[in-house]
Parts: C-alpha cells; sequence; structure tokens
C-alpha cells in the first residue's frame, strides 16, 4: 500500500505574522511544518507499523527550503520525499494537478492530508484532489480505520461526528483530534539524511497555474478597541447591561 | 450575474446558514436561485422558495442525494452551474467539503471564506486564522465562493413562493457510503453558532475546577470554549479548542476567564461583538483586545458575577 502525504512549510503558528510593503514579511521568521500535515504525517506513520508494506511518500511544493520540511518529515518515519521545485506561490487547484500527477505516477492508494494549511487558510486542495482522480474523500478525519478495500473515516462536523465508508483509493484529509504528533528521535534524524529526496522542476510536471486571481493587497485587521477596566464585579455587570450583550 | 446558491439541510429543515449565504449572494446579483440536492427535501424547498431575493428554487430530490455525499452531489451541482456566474455555499463544514470539489470540476480556482464583497470580482478574506486580510481579485469563468456566514445576515423576510423546479439528474455513488452521524449530546449551543460563549484557560487549574465554568455558561445559554493550553492540560477535550488551530468563533459576547490571550487564541476570537476579561495577572495580553477587563482571583469573580447577574434578573 503506497500512501502520498503532501507537506507545506508555513510561517511558525506561535509567531506573529506581519505586513511589510503590502506583503507579509516573512524575513527572519520561524518555518515549520503546517500541524495539519504533521498529523497526516503521524497517521500513516501510524498505518506502516501496523503494516509494514505500508510505503510512505511525502511530497512539498515549493522554493528549496521545502527540502528541509521534508527531511523533518522523514526523520519522523515517511519512506522517501519528493520537491517540486518552484518560486511561485501556487493557489490549490493548482497544488490539487500537482499532486494528482503525482498520485498517478506513484500507484499511490491513499492520500492522507492537512484539512488546510494555516497560512492561506484555503481548505480545499484535498477536496479539489479528490474530484481530480475521481477518488472518494474524507475531510476533516478524527478517526481513520483502514481496511482492506475500504477506509472507515469519521469526520468532525458542525455540531457532532459524521462516519463514511470510502473505497479505496481515496483522499482524506486530517483535523486536530486524529492523534498527537510525535518529535523525531535523534538517530532517526541522522538517518533521515540518507533517505532518497528526489527534486523535481514544476515545468516537468506539465501543470498549468490559473492567472485569473490575484492578490491585490494584505493588510492587518482593524485594531480592536478595548483596555477599559473595572474595579468590581457590579461594575462589570453594568457594563455588560449598557452593552446589550446579554441573552436576555 | 445569474448566482446559485447551495443549500444546506438535513432534508427537514434549512440550515440558518443557508439565509447568511443568500445574503451574501445578493450583494453580487439581484437574485438567487437555490439548490436543494436530498431525499424527500420538498418542504426545505419550499421554505426556501418564499425567502425574499430567491428567484427559484432547484430540486435534486432522490435517495443517492440523501446524505449530501460529495462525490455525487458535486457532480449535480457542477452540471447545475454552467449556466451561472457564481456558485456560492456557506464556509462551515459542510460547504468546505462540498465546494472546492465542486470548483475543480469546472477548473476555477475558489476563494474561500469571504467576509466581504466588493464587486463581482473583489473580495476580503481572512488569512493567517485572521491575523491578516487579503483582498482577491478572481477573474475565473465561474465564481466559486464560500461566506464566512458571521459576516453578513441572516435573511428573514418573506416573499409569495416562487418557483421550484425539479432536476430529474440521478448521480449514482459507489464510491462512498454513509455510516452514521453521532450528534454532540449537549444541551449547549453549537460553538461557532453560539451566541454566548464562555471560555477558560490555564487559570482554573485543573479539570474538576473547569467544572465551574458549566453554571454560568448555562446561566447565559451559552457554549463553551477553552484555550490550547487548557486542552493540552487535559482540563477538557479537544473540540473545545479555540484558537488559530481549533475553531474560529465571533459571538456576540465571549467572557474570557484565566486567559492570558496568546497570539494563537486571539486569533480564533477577536472578531467576537463584545469581550469580557477575567484574569489574575494585570499585564496579560487578553486586557488589551477586551471591552471589559477585571483583574482579580476568577475563583471569586466568577461565583459573584453569576450572583450579580442573577441579582439584576440578567439571567435566568
Amino acid at each position: 500500500m503506497i500512501i502520498l502525504v503532501p507537506v507545506k512549510r508555513v510561517i511558525d503558528p506561535y509567531v506573529r505574522v506581519r505586513v511589510k510593503n503590502d506583503q507579509i514579511d516573512k524575513t527572519n521568521l520561524n518555518m515549520t511544518m503546517n500541524p495539519f500535515d504533521e498529523i497526516a504525517v503521524e497517521e500513516a506513520i501510524r498505518m506502516k507499523e501496523k503494516n509494514p508494506a505500508v510505503e510512505i511518500i511525502l511530497v512539498s511544493v515549493g522554493d528549496g527550503d521545502c527540502q528541509e520540511t521534508l527531511r523533518h518529515g522523514l526523520a519522523l518515519g515517511a519512506d522517501r520525499a519528493i520537491h517540486v521545485a518552484t518560486e511561485n506561490e501556487l493557489l490549490p487547484l493548482a497544488i490539487a494537478k500537482i499532486l494528482q500527477v503525482m498520485s498517478e505516477k506513484n500507484n499511490v492508494d491513499l492520500v492522507l492530508m492537512g484539512k488546510q494549511a494555516i497560512d492561506g487558510d484555503h481548505n480545499q486542495t484535498g477536496q479539489m484532489l479528490a474530484a481530480l482522480l475521481d477518488w472518494p474523500q474524507g475531510t476533516f478525519a478524527s478517526q481513520v480505520d483502514l481496511d482492506k478495500a475500504e477506509v472507515r473515516v469519521t469526520r468532525e462536523v458542525d455540531g457532532g461526528l459524521e462516519t463514511l465508508a470510502l473505497k479505496l483509493p481515496a483522499v482524506l484529509t486530517t483535523d486536530l483530534r486524529l492523534n498527537e504528533p510525535r518529535y523525531a528521535a535523534l538517530t532517526h534524524i541522522m538517518k533521515a539524511k540518507n533517505k532518497p529526496l528526489e527534486s523535481i522542476p514544476l515545468e516537468a510536471l506539465g501543470v498549468e497555474a490559473t492567472d485569473k486571481q490575484k492578490i491585490l493587497k494584505v493588510e492587518l485587521p482593524p485594531v480592536r478597541q478595548g483596555g477599559k477596566m473595572v474595579s468590581s464585579v457590579d461594575e462589570l455587570v453594568e457594563c455588560l447591561a449598557q452593552a446589550q450583550v446579554l441573552p436576555l | 450575474m445569474k448566482i446559485l446558491v447551495i443549500a444546506e439541510h438535513d432534508n427537514h429543515t434549512i440550515n440558518a446558514a443557508t439565509e447568511n449565504v443568500i445574503t451574501a449572494g445578493l450583494s453580487l446579483g439581484d437574485g438567487v436561485d437555490v439548490l436543494v440536492a436530498g431525499h424527500q427535501c420538498r418542504a426545505v424547498a419550499e421554505k426556501l422558495s418564499i425567502l425574499k431575493g430567491v428567484n427559484q428554487v432547484l430540486m435534486a430530490d432522490h435517495q443517492v442525494y440523501q446524505h449530501h455525499l460529495p462525490e455525487n452531489c458535486a457532480k449535480l451541482i457542477a452540471q447545475q452551474a454552467s449556466e451561472y456566474d457564481a456558485v456560492l455555499g456557506a464556509a462551515n463544514t459542510f460547504g468546505k467539503n462540498l465546494l472546492p470539489r465542486v470548483a475543480a470540476l469546472l477548473d476555477v480556482e475558489q476563494v474561500s471564506d469571504v467576509i466581504e464583497i466588493q464587486s463581482e470580482t473583489i473580495y476580503k478574506r481572512p488569512i493567517y486564522a485572521g491575523n491578516i486580510i487579503q483582498t482577491v481579485e478572481n477573474k475565473e469563468r465561474i465564481k466559486v465562493l464560500t461566506i464566512r456566514t458571521t459576516a453578513f445576515a441572516g435573511q428573514q423576510v418573506e416573499q409569495d413562493p416562487v418557483q421550484i423546479l425539479d432536476l430529474d439528474t440521478v448521480i449514482d455513488n459507489t464510491q462512498s457510503r454513509f455510516v452514521g452521524l453521532e450528534q454532540t449530546q449537549s444541551t449547549r449551543p453549537d460553538l461557532t453558532a453560539a451566541k454566548v460563549v464562555v471560555s477558560g484557560g490555564r487559570g482554573f487549574q485543573n479539570s474538576e475546577n473547569f467544572t465551574l465554568i458549566e453554571k454560568l455558561a448555562d446561566a447565559l445559554g451559552a457554549a463553551i470554549g477553552a484555550t490550547r493550553a487548557a486542552v493540552d492540560a487535559g482540563f477538557v477535550a479537544n473540540d473545545y479548542q479555540i484558537g488559530q488551530t481549533g475553531k474560529i468563533v465571533a459571538p456576540e459576547l465571549y467572557i474570557a476567564i484565566g486567559i492570558s490571550g496568546a497570539i494563537q487564541h486571539l486569533a480564533g476570537m477577536k472578531d467576537s461583538k463584545y469581550i469580557v476579561a477575567i484574569n489574575k495577572d494585570p499585564d496579560a495580553p487578553i486586557f488589551q483586545i477586551a471591552d471589559v477587563g477585571i483583574v482579580g482571583d476568577l475563583f471569586e469573580i466568577l461565583p459573584a458575577l453569576e450572583e450579580a447577574l442573577k441579582k439584576q434578573n440578567l439571567i435566568t
């Protein structure tokens, strides 16, 4: 069984992002693997621990720094990695088209990926990939049980948990509750340096990105006017009554 | 522009989010068509047909659409979408699951989480969990958008019923099967839809203390939330988590108790209309964004607040 896990390199979620000259200022910021993708890597590793015949392939699209993120995934337990090299920031459909090529080329049985990247927050790529491949999809997964020809997935939907049975091959996207990712052991970090990591230029895949969508501007949201302090509970209640925000 | 709104429903009732999406659609065109795919869902189509702004309801009523699975529903929507300039759905788990699949079938990029529509082609959307606002120009042939429902008003005005057009397209789905839906057994409202959210952080010290929050929440008819720190410390389950990697909320009233205000938590709640902060540390960052704050021990303030609200008949 071959599992493809796409991973994205993003700004550390604990870092405050800044805007400089109408662009997001990424200089000197700590970068990390998208947290939802880390959960996908972990889930794939757990499947491999149950079934050694599983092969885990990582793929990342972006500039050369993505290779560091891929090495991290290899240290966690993936078998090999593919870097699709481009300097351009691609939108979800273009990424999905790349992943479609990767899935077909590598005879992939299951794609496990984060439900969204914490930078663009699109939450689209997995669903789009499933459409392009004409495979079933299990999004926002909080539990995954793999059978021979079927995967049972419990999905976090608004107000509850939905369980679906999907025929393989399929695309799954991970939610927070699926698992708690491990840390890479030092010995594994050393070993990962010798695992195969291949770099392919985007042009070699024949995928064309749309120019129909453009980012015109990025800005900080309006600053909240806060900071009023009260010294007693009675004053607090008065504020609440005045603001008319209580349900009664 | 010709607009198609995808209705969310459980075959009996419309999910209120659909009405917010209709409002968003009306800022793109003079009226919208609404598509209802489901099974024995005529009651839903009839209710939609009397909402002002709706020109026509398209109804695909067949067993194959009963559980709104994306594998065939996306194909059905994509077929209809060729007649339209824009397809809109809610940016909740229903719309997020379905719309990108439709966009890919139409070979267009989607715009997610739209919070403002400036023109037919220019919209605003939050990225980095709302820490940055992006303005996007979208010149795709068909605009596929998901709408952040908290940013658009719900629609309540009624009209005389418009036409319900039966679609007889039946697209089978052999790839996925619905097994079950376990609805969260809670008398409290859903966190992302609640008007009031009472939220706790590490200040509660342990899970037993955290239950103190329930009394206030129930008196206010509020949902309960928590910080990542509280979840990581095991006070409550993961699905309570509000923040960059948890749920994004924007209620009328947000009461933050024992929460310092880490960036990643603020990202999930700072669009709330009115924020109250209770914390013993006067330098906690949460006070900078709160509409009103009080410094003190939450174990004293919480019961005193309940008492005071009760005395003034502000809660039950």
